[in-house]
């Protein structure tokens, strides 16, 4: 019985750690999502602007964001701000933070994206038809945008929920060092419990991660119609 | 695990530096290390009522998490009493749980009073923070198999040891001994496996791991217990917070006297490392090595 790792998941509160590990990992997520869609669509937005400092700095950022690793960000917000500035953020808002910056500008580009594939033909009809350039962005360009975003959109969420499995390095415990934890306090007894641990956490993010990326699919077909 | 942490140190380093860079802009309130993090001296410890100490959750057995979710180990033990003693409970201890290659940073930037991980002195970390006295020594313990017992460095010659890469068994070996073989491998799992199979004739890592590993492992056992320079386990706080640190410095003094650490060692070493191994080649009292 010794050698049966599959039992070390099962032992006492291992299981609902887990899933309150992954439950973390989620949150972190999804906050961060939010916040990354709401700021993404406007940094979009001005993405598209033709002035051309404007445009340096976005690119700037976006450049920023896109060769920084993640993990020098989430060090510079969680240590750096509380060094330099007093201020002491739980690992986990550290976390969303540094999602939010990085998904703000991912889910920028897919926004300006988006918005410059739309024809400039339909801009032109709304505004023959009479409608301000409000009315012609509220009516006709976001609701055709937000159809060709959904699926990318979801694509960054699921890779963004891959992503927090790095928070563990500024001491969040989410689903992947409870998974450590758990590996480390049977490593004497139960040496092999290594693999179904981190196969329980592969099945988990498979969970979490595969019906979003279905989703993904169907929206991307239902666009092609 | 040591490679990884020299690339993680690295990473940590750049980012210092640039949060130093964003730094010299800001003035007012600066502390003693010339940063604005809020390090908590003694007296606003005891008033906040509990202790934010810095441990490990998931190294076995000086701190990590028991099936039930409590934090146990050897660090832990030691932090309860911190706790007991400072603030009249070992419920005051808020344990914050550390990543190895962020030991210091934990401590310079406020987020810890204390680090209790498992934290071994070096000329290095003293230049970041200060040590109180130890309570733990570690050497470099040798495993062979029963049959072919090595008891002292001499036999070694023509023999093969296995090591793991970037860790101190490989630094001393290939510094204090380049006459010898080294097998070396990049995975503590590798190593162990090759000294099974019998690629090396024995296999050098840290003594409390060899001692828990012979343990597990008919046949073989620790003939060296402990070679190599002696380094030692201290807790360690901000640079300069002082009262904090002598406060500290006269809990181990005084917990000597009704040998602690020989207690903690029995609760949270024992049970892993087994009878066999000395208790005297791991524990210190009293700060004296």
């Amino acid at each position: 019985m010794q050698d049966l790792g599959i039992q070390v998941l099962f032992q006492g509160s291992n299981f609902t750690r887990l899933l309150q590990g992954l439950f973390v990992s989620l949150r972190i997520s999804l906050i961060a999502m939010i916040f990354s869609i709401c700021l993404g669509i406007l940094f979009g937005v001005i993405m598209t602007s033709k002035h051309p400092v404007v445009r340096a700095v976005c690119r700037f950022y976006l450049e920023v964001v896109r060769i920084m690793p993640q993990l020098v960000l989430l060090f510079l917000v969680y240590f750096g701000v509380a060094k330099h500035f007093g201020i002491n953020l739980s690992g986990e808002v550290a976390g969303i933070i540094v999602f939010t910056f990085w998904g703000t500008a991912e889910m920028g580009d897919l926004v300006r994206s988006a918005l410059i594939a739309i024809p400039v033909h339909q801009y032109e009809s709304g505004y023959a038809l009479g409608m301000t350039k409000q009315q012609v962005f509220v009516h006709i360009v976001i609701p055709q945008t937000i159809r060709r975003l959904l699926p990318s959109a979801v694509n960054l969420l699921t890779r963004m929920i891959k992503t927090t499995s790095l928070v563990v390095l500024i001491g969040v415990v989410e689903v992947v060092k409870v998974g450590k934890q758990i590996i480390d306090a049977n490593r004497y007894t139960t040496p092999s419990s290594a693999i179904w641990v981190y196969g329980m956490i592969f099945l988990l993010y498979f969970m979490i991660c595969f019906p979003f990326s279905k989703i993904a699919g169907i929206l991307e077909r239902r666009l092609k119609d | 695990m040591v490679m990884k942490k020299k690339l993680m140190g690295g990473i940590l380093a750049i980012t210092m530096a640039m949060g130093v860079l964003a730094g010299c802009g800001a003035s007012s309130t600066t502390n003693d290390s010339g940063t604005k993090a809020k390090i908590r001296t003694l007296d606003e410890i005891k008033e906040d009522g509990t202790i934010k100490i810095g441990v490990f959750s998931d190294k076995n057995p000086f701190g990590y998490i028991d099936s039930n979710g409590e934090i146990q180990g050897y660090d832990v033990y030691f932090a309860k009493r911190i706790g007991k003693d400072l603030l009249g409970s070992e419920d005051a201890v808020e344990f914050v749980y550390v990543e190895a290659a962020s030991r210091v940073e934990y401590l310079q930037s406020g987020k810890v009073d204390v680090i209790l991980a498992n934290f071994t002195v070096t000329d290095e970390r003293k230049e970041q923070v200060d040590f109180a006295l130890p309570y733990m020594k570690v050497a470099l313990g040798i495993i062979s198999p029963d049959n072919a017992s090595i008891t002292d460095v001499s036999q070694l010659k023509d023999k093969k040891v296995i090591v793991v890469k970037g860790t101190t068994a490989e630094t001393y070996f290939s510094e204090k001994h380049p006459e010898l073989t080294l097998v070396k491998y990049d995975e503590y799992q590798e190593a162990s496996d090759a000294l099974l199979d019998g690629r090396g004739d024995v296999f050098a890592t840290d003594n409390t791991e060899a001692l828990a590993w012979s343990q597990k492992n008919e046949g073989f056992s620790t003939s060296i217990e402990s070679i190599g320079d002696i380094d030692t386990i201290a807790p360690a706080v901000h640079k300069g917070n002082t009262e904090l640190l002598d406060w500290l410095n006269e809990e181990i003094k005084g917990l000597a006297k009704e040998q602690f650490f020989h207690k903690d060692f029995e609760e949270t070493l024992l049970p892993v490392y087994g009878e066999t191994i000395d208790p005297e080649s791991l524990v210190v009292e009293g700060g004296a090595v």
